[in-house]
C-alpha cells in the first residue's frame, strides 16, 4: 500500500458499507412506492413503521426469549397488521381527500408511533440480540462488517422476491392494476379497498424486515424514525411511483451518505443527503424514473 | 335571536369587524388582556406568553399553508434563522430590540423565500419534502457555524426599553402580546387586499390562478416570505423570551406542533391560528395535571413526554378524519347555534 496518494481501499471498504445501507434503504424505498403506487398516499411514517417493528422483534426476542426465526416472523406479521390497521382506520375515512391531508394524517401517525415506542420502551437506545455471524466478511481486499454483507444479502434477497411475487402473483397484479388505474380496476371487478389493504399490509411487513435488519447493525431507539427522512429522499430522488428509482436511489443515497460520512463528518451525513434531495428537486422534481404527471384543468 | 346586520355602504361590508356586538367584544377582550398581567401569576404569565409566541407563528404557516395551499414543515427552521439573528444583533451590536426583531423577521423571509424557489416547479407533497431538507440544513448551519455559536448555541441578554430590562413574564408580556395582536391584525387585514385574493386563489388551483393573471412564483415567493417573516418575529421573541438559543431549540416537531396548531385550529382562518396554538400550547399542561393526578409509580416526566407525542399526533389524525375545518368551524358552529336560537340550523 502506497502512503501518499488516494487510498483507494479505504474508499472501497466505505462504498461497500455505504451500498450496504443503501439497500436497506432501496427495501424500504421499495415499501414506500408500494404504497405510494397503489393508495396514491405519501407515507411520512415508513420510518416509525420500521421502528415499530424493529421493537416488536426486541420484544419478542429479548424480551419474551423466543428464538430469533421465531421473533423475526412474529415482528413481520404483528407489522403487516399493525398497516392493515393503520389503513383501515386512518387512511380508508381519507379516501377522496386531498393528498396533503393524508400526508398530514402519516405526520401525525409518525408521531404517535414514536410516542407509543418512547412510552413502552422509553427513549434509551437498546441493542438488538445478536443473531447474524460475527466473522468479518472479505471481499477481495476490502473488508467489510459481517453485520453490513449479511444485511445486504437479506435485503437482496428479499428484494428479488418481492420483484417477483410482483411480476406473478394474482393479487400484486390486481395492485398494479389499481396503481395504473383506479376506475378501470374497479370496474374489472377488483376489489380496490382491499388492494388498499393489501398494499399496506405488504409495506409493513417489508419494512419490518428492514427495521430488523436496520437495528441489528446499529440499535434501535426512538429517533429511529430519522432513518424513515433518508428513505423519502430516496423515493423523490427516483421519483415517487418507480420501483426501479427506488432501488437505484436507495444505493445512490447510501453511498452518497457513506462518503460524506467518511470524508467530512458524521453531521455532514443528513446535510449531504439532503443537499442531494434539493439538487434532485430543482432539477428532476418528479425524480430520475418517475411519472411526470400533466395536470388539467 | 339574531338577525343579520344591515349595510349600507361598501366600507361596511368589507369591514374587518362588520358588527356592533363583535366591535363591543373586542373591546372587552383588549380590556381582558390588558388586566390579565395584574390578576395572573408567574406561571399563567409564562403560558399567555409562550401562547402569544405561538399564535404569531402559527398565524405565518395559517398564510403559507391555510391560505396559499403550501404545506411547509420548515416553519420552525425559520423560527430559528429570527431567534438567531435577534441573539447575534443582541450580543454583538445591542441595536434596540425592535429593530432586532424587524431584522429577524426579514432574514428569515429571506430564507423562506430561499426555500421557496423550488416551488417554482415542485408543489404538493413535493414541496413539503423540501421544507424538510431545509430545516434539516438550517440546523447544520446553526450547530456548525461559529456566528451561531455551535451546539452550545447562543445566550441572549434581556431586550431593553427606555433602560428597563424585559428580563420577567410581566415586563415581557407588554412586548409579546401586542406585537401577536399587531401580526393578527396585518394578517386578517392582508386577506381583504389584492395580495391575499391572490394568495386564496393560489390555494384553490394554482393553474387557474395563473389563467387568471396571477403571477404564480412571485407570489408565491411572497407568500413564503411573509409567512417565514411572522415565523422570525415569533422566533426573535421567542429568544428574548427563553433568552438561549442552541440549535436543538427549534427540532422538526416544532414544526409538525405548528402544523397541528393550525389543522387542529382550522387552516384558512385567522380564528384557527389562535384557536389552535392556544389550545395545542395548554394541551401539554393540562396533559401535566391529568398525569399528575393519575397514581403512577414511575418518574412522571418519563410518561409525559410520550403521552404529549401521541396526543400531539391523535390530534392531527382525529382533527383531519373528523373535523377537518378545525376548531375554527366548531366554535362557528356553536355560534351559529345561540344566533338562530331557539330555531335549529
Amino acid at each position: 500500500m502506497n502512503d501518499s496518494g488516494f487510498d483507494w481501499l479505504f474508499l472501497a471498504e466505505i462504498s461497500l458499507a455505504g451500498l450496504g445501507s443503501g439497500g436497506l434503504l432501496a427495501l424500504t424505498g421499495l415499501a414506500f412506492v408500494i404504497i405510494y403506487k397503489a393508495t396514491r398516499v405519501v407515507n411520512l411514517a415508513i420510518g416509525e413503521m420500521l421502528m415499530m417493528a424493529a421493537y416488536v422483534f426486541f420484544a419478542f426476542a429479548a424480551g419474551a426469549g423466543l428464538p430469533i426465526w421465531a421473533a423475526i416472523f412474529g415482528a413481520v406479521l404483528a407489522s403487516g397488521a399493525l398497516g392493515a390497521l393503520v389503513e383501515r382506520t386512518m387512511i380508508r375515512p381519507m379516501l377522496g381527500e386531498s393528498p396533503i391531508s393524508t400526508f398530514m394524517v402519516t405526520v401525525g401517525l409518525a408521531s404517535i408511533l414514536v410516542g407509543i415506542v418512547e412510552l413502552v420502551w422509553t427513549a434509551d437506545p437498546r441493542r438488538l440480540p445478536e443473531f447474524m455471524p460475527t466473522d468479518p466478511v472479505l471481499l477481495g481486499q476490502a473488508m467489510v462488517a459481517p453485520k453490513v454483507f449479511y444485511g445486504f444479502v437479506v435485503t437482496a434477497l428479499l428484494i428479488a422476491a418481492v420483484l417477483l411475487v410482483f411480476r406473478f402473483w394474482r393479487g400484486a397484479v390486481a395492485l398494479r392494476a389499481t396503481a395504473s388505474d383506479q376506475a378501470a380496476a374497479y370496474s374489472m371487478g377488483i376489489d380496490v379497498p382491499r388492494v388498499f389493504s393489501l398494499a399496506w399490509t405488504a409495506a409493513a411487513m417489508i419494512a419490518a424486515v428492514a427495521g430488523i435488519v436496520v437495528g441489528a447493525i446499529g440499535g434501535i431507539s426512538s429517533t429511529m424514525g430519522v432513518f424513515g427522512l433518508s428513505v423519502l429522499v430516496v423515493v423523490i430522488v427516483g421519483g415517487l411511483d418507480s420501483v426501479a428509482g427506488a432501488l437505484l436511489g436507495g444505493l445512490l443515497v447510501g453511498l452518497v451518505e457513506a462518503w460524506a460520512g467518511a470524508y467530512l463528518g458524521g453531521e455532514y451525513k443528513m446535510l449531504a443527503t439532503f443537499s442531494l434531495l434539493v439538487l434532485v428537486l430543482l432539477l428532476r422534481p418528479y425524480g430520475l424514473f418517475g411519472t411526470h404527471e400533466i395536470e388539467r384543468l | 335571536m339574531r338577525i343579520g346586520a344591515a349595510k349600507e355602504s361598501y366600507e361596511a361590508d368589507a369591514a374587518l369587524f362588520d358588527t356592533r356586538a363583535q366591535r363591543g367584544w373586542l373591546v372587552v377582550l383588549a380590556a381582558a388582556l390588558a388586566a390579565f398581567p395584574f390578576v395572573a401569576d408567574e406561571y399563567w404569565l409564562y403560558l399567555a406568553c409562550l401562547i402569544a409566541i405561538n399564535i404569531a407563528s402559527a398565524t405565518g404557516l395559517n398564510i403559507l399553508t391555510g391560505y396559499t395551499g403550501l404545506v411547509s414543515l420548515g416553519q420552525a427552521a425559520f423560527m430559528g434563522l429570527g431567534a438567531y439573528t435577534v441573539a447575534i444583533l443582541e450580543t454583538t451590536l445591542g441595536t434596540p430590540f425592535v429593530l432586532n426583531l424587524l431584522a429577524g423577521g426579514v432574514v428569515a423571509a429571506l430564507g423562506g423565500i430561499v426555500v421557496g424557489i423550488p416551488s417554482l416547479r415542485v408543489k404538493g407533497l413535493y414541496l413539503a419534502i423540501s421544507t424538510i431538507a431545509a430545516s434539516v440544513i438550517a440546523h447544520f448551519l446553526f450547530a456548525n457555524l461559529t456566528l451561531t455559536g455551535g451546539t452550545s448555541g447562543l445566550s441572549v441578554p434581556p431586550a431593553r426599553l427606555f433602560g428597563v430590562a424585559l428580563d420577567t413574564s410581566f415586563r415581557l408580556y407588554w412586548l409579546i402580546v401586542p406585537v401577536a395582536a399587531l401580526m393578527l391584525l396585518a394578517a386578517a387585514n392582508l386577506f381583504r387586499t389584492r395580495i391575499g385574493r391572490a394568495f386564496i386563489a393560489i390555494r384553490d388551483r394554482d393553474i387557474s390562478a395563473e389563467v387568471l393573471g396571477i403571477p404564480l412564483l412571485r407570489y408565491k415567493l411572497m407568500s413564503f416570505g411573509l409567512s417565514s417573516f411572522y415565523a422570525g418575529v415569533a422566533g426573535g421573541l421567542w429568544a428574548y423570551f427563553f433568552r438561549v438559543v442552541t440549535p436543538e431549540s427549534f427540532p422538526l416537531i416544532m414544526s409538525i406542533f405548528f402544523l397541528a396548531a393550525i389543522i387542529v385550529g382550522g387552516m384558512g382562518t385567522i380564528l384557527g391560528s389562535i384557536l389552535g396554538a392556544v389550545f395545542m400550547t395548554l394541551v401539554p399542561e393540562l396533559l401535566k395535571l391529568v398525569v399528575g393526578w393519575l397514581p403512577l409509580s414511575t418518574d412522571m416526566g418519563l410518561v409525559l413526554s410520550p403521552v404529549r407525542t401521541i396526543v400531539f399526533g391523535a390530534l392531527i389524525v382525529g382533527f383531519l378524519i373528523f373535523e377537518p375545518h378545525g376548531l375554527a368551524e366548531i366554535w362557528r358552529r356553536v355560534r351559529r347555534y345561540f344566533h338562530l336560537w331557539p330555531f335549529r340550523t
